[in-house]
């Protein structure tokens, strides 16, 4: 296509002028963080003696260790449990087609459009009364079933669309269900697998509201739950706050900068197919 | 990783055997066949099943039963009625949310929609090369980041002595700075921002996918008859792009409506209860001010206005072809 230079101009100073407003926010946090600890600087100002020590204050403040290890245990205890379960509902519904699997379907996608904010008070009562109210578990649990709708609609649109000659065939050698789902469709499943698992990894890491109703202790939660913590202690001290949010934000960072083909095609398609 | 499927020997038999069998005999074994597979396709489903039933749907159920009733977390439950409902439309801060919420829509889903189809022509047009990816990358760049640490980021730049009022400052305008975040008219217009600043990228993106699938012989022609930029765009671009607009609208609009994270961090619904939207309430009447049933009462409409706005725009915007 070939395009007028005037508008070659006018349009990168366009995408120049949008980059800017996405990055700025980042380097005036950056440069805040550097400033000494309790003072007010202002949004863009390098300061003349850079206070490093103001990252290893906050990594000490927000217990960074511990929050890590919490964010890590509930990903790891999260992620895997949803894509046994969903791929396992995705199959059955959009391969095995089982009696009812539009009934169930239906009753899935019904979940795609709940704000968390919904349910969120009878699960509170509900972890009360079972016991786990305030553990780590009272994060996971939720979330792999909040995660539900959107993974078995997920995984079933990958199964709808294989073709039935392959089960047919493995059905003529003799193969059980157990075999067609562990042995053939699993390892064709692994593209749309790995996509739910790095949008679930990122949902959890960033979760927030379930964190703060059923968590009190800010060790206990995910890295923005525990963030959440840190701002309430911390409001007034704008460096040290800023100097918090970056080690925080630094593992996401690393994670999009190394997988961002992957995560951004990831989210893409959830949202599509969603 | 599991082993490639193989045949056993006992399965060769079975299938070695199979065109002996009479008509009769394979239709019972069929059936019995099936049958025995509906009971292990159920069990299949029975893990995320149960996990669903528990932890959202019952909790859906509960939700509306609670709404029903006057209820302190941990004293007796009393039945009101709809009377929680009449409340909510009753009492200005309450049906306030609602208004504050499609306020929100404006700046989370509108703005966004919009920029979002311009930037992504401009790219489009513009920067197909390695200036297009950076951009792209760049601007999704605030989708992956925890929204409270967006909310967080803003908080300053919208401070006082922040980023936004040192540019205005700037360039002369220092009459309009103020706390952006305190400012009874300005609160919501700064938080929608912080939505601009999230959604803006992902919106782009994924309209430019879309526009990568339109076939550039359409543009070509176009032109030939002599379409203006303007043209193409009213005419081939966004009627073409109606299934990504109607994603991105889901998206945005759902992200308004049940917004929490990013003005719980910077507002917190203040000042007064101006920046103050359905989510933010339902929080603040549950687990402060322990009004269960008022609170859920604020939840189901908010799930109700949820769906009602949705299925609109799924129904105008779906593949026709589909």
């Amino acid at each position: 296509m070939k395009v007028a230079r005037s508008e070659l101009w006018a349009g990168r100073t366009l995408l120049l002028a949008l980059m800017a407003f996405t990055i700025l926010p980042f380097i005036s946090i950056f440069m805040t963080a550097l400033h000494p600890s309790g003072t007010v600087p202002s949004g863009l100002d390098w300061p003349e003696n850079p206070q490093w020590i103001n990252f290893v204050t906050a990594f000490n403040m927000a217990e960074m260790p511990k929050l890590f290890a919490s964010s890590i245990f509930i990903v790891l205890s999260v992620v895997p449990a949803t894509l046994v379960i969903s791929t396992m509902a995705g199959f059955a519904i959009g391969l095995l087609r089982i009696p009812g699997s539009r009934v169930l379907l239906f009753l899935f996608v019904f979940g795609l459009t709940l704000p968390f904010q919904g349910i969120i008070i009878p699960i509170y009562f509900l972890e009360r009364a079972i016991g786990i109210y305030n553990t780590r578990v009272a994060i996971a649990l939720p979330l792999i079933a909040l995660y539900m709708p959107f993974a078995v609609f997920w995984m079933r649109a990958h199964f709808v669309n294989m073709p039935s000659e392959l089960s047919e065939a493995a059905r003529v050698d003799g193969a059980t269900t157990w075999d067609l789902f562990w042995r053939i469709h699993i390892p064709l499943a692994r593209a749309p697998v790995a996509s739910l698992g790095i949008l679930t990894s990122i949902w959890t890491w960033n979760q927030f509201l379930l964190c703060l109703v059923l968590v009190e202790d800010p060790t206990q939660r995910t890295m923005a739950g525990g963030l959440g913590a840190f701002q309430g202690h911390y409001a007034n001290n704008v460096p040290l706050l800023c100097a918090g949010t970056i080690l925080i934000l630094v593992p996401t960072l690393l994670i999009f900068i190394l997988f961002q083909r992957q995560i951004i095609s990831a989210l893409l398609q959830g949202s599509v197919k969603g | 990783m599991p082993a490639p499927y193989r045949p056993t020997m006992n399965s060769i038999e079975t299938s070695g055997n199979r065109p002996k069998t009479i008509e009769n005999s394979r239709r019972i074994f069929r059936s019995k066949r099936v049958r025995r597979e509906t009971f292990i396709g159920w069990l299949f489903t029975l893990p995320a099943l149960f996990m669903y039933a528990f932890f959202v749907l019952v909790p859906f159920l509960m939700t509306i039963l609670y709404s029903f009733f006057r209820w302190n977390g941990v004293g007796p439950m009393t039945w009101v009625g709809v009377k929680n409902y009449v409340s909510v439309f009753q009492v200005p801060n309450l049906i306030g949310t609602i208004f504050n919420a499609f306020w929100l829509v404006v700046w989370f889903s509108f703005i966004p929609v919009c920029l979002g189809l311009i930037v992504a022509s401009v790219i489009h047009r513009v920067a197909t090369g390695t200036f297009g990816l950076v951009a792209r990358t760049v601007l999704f760049l605030p989708q992956v980041i925890a929204l409270v640490a967006a909310g967080i980021i803003w908080g300053w730049l919208l401070a006082l002595p922040g980023l936004i009022n040192q540019m205005l400052k700037a360039v002369g305008l220092s009459v309009i700075t103020r706390a952006w975040l305190g400012d009874f008219h300005w609160a919501l217009p700064a938080v929608g921002m912080v939505g601009v600043w999230v959604l803006l990228g992902f919106c782009t993106v994924l309209l430019l996918t879309g526009m990568t699938k339109i076939d550039p012989a359409l543009y070509e022609s176009a032109r030939l008859d002599g379409a203006s930029w303007v043209h193409e765009f009213f005419a081939i671009t966004v009627p073409l792009l109606r299934h990504e607009i109607g994603v991105c609208l889901t998206v945005t609009v759902i992200a308004a409506l049940a917004a929490f994270d990013i003005i719980w961090v910077t507002t917190a619904g203040g000042p007064g209860n101006s920046t103050s939207v359905p989510g933010i309430q339902i929080y603040i009447l549950a687990f402060t001010q322990r009004a269960i049933g008022l609170a859920s009462a604020l939840a189901v409409m908010l799930m109700v206005l949820v769906v009602i706005v949705i299925l609109p725009i799924q129904w105008l915007t779906r593949e026709s072809e589909k």
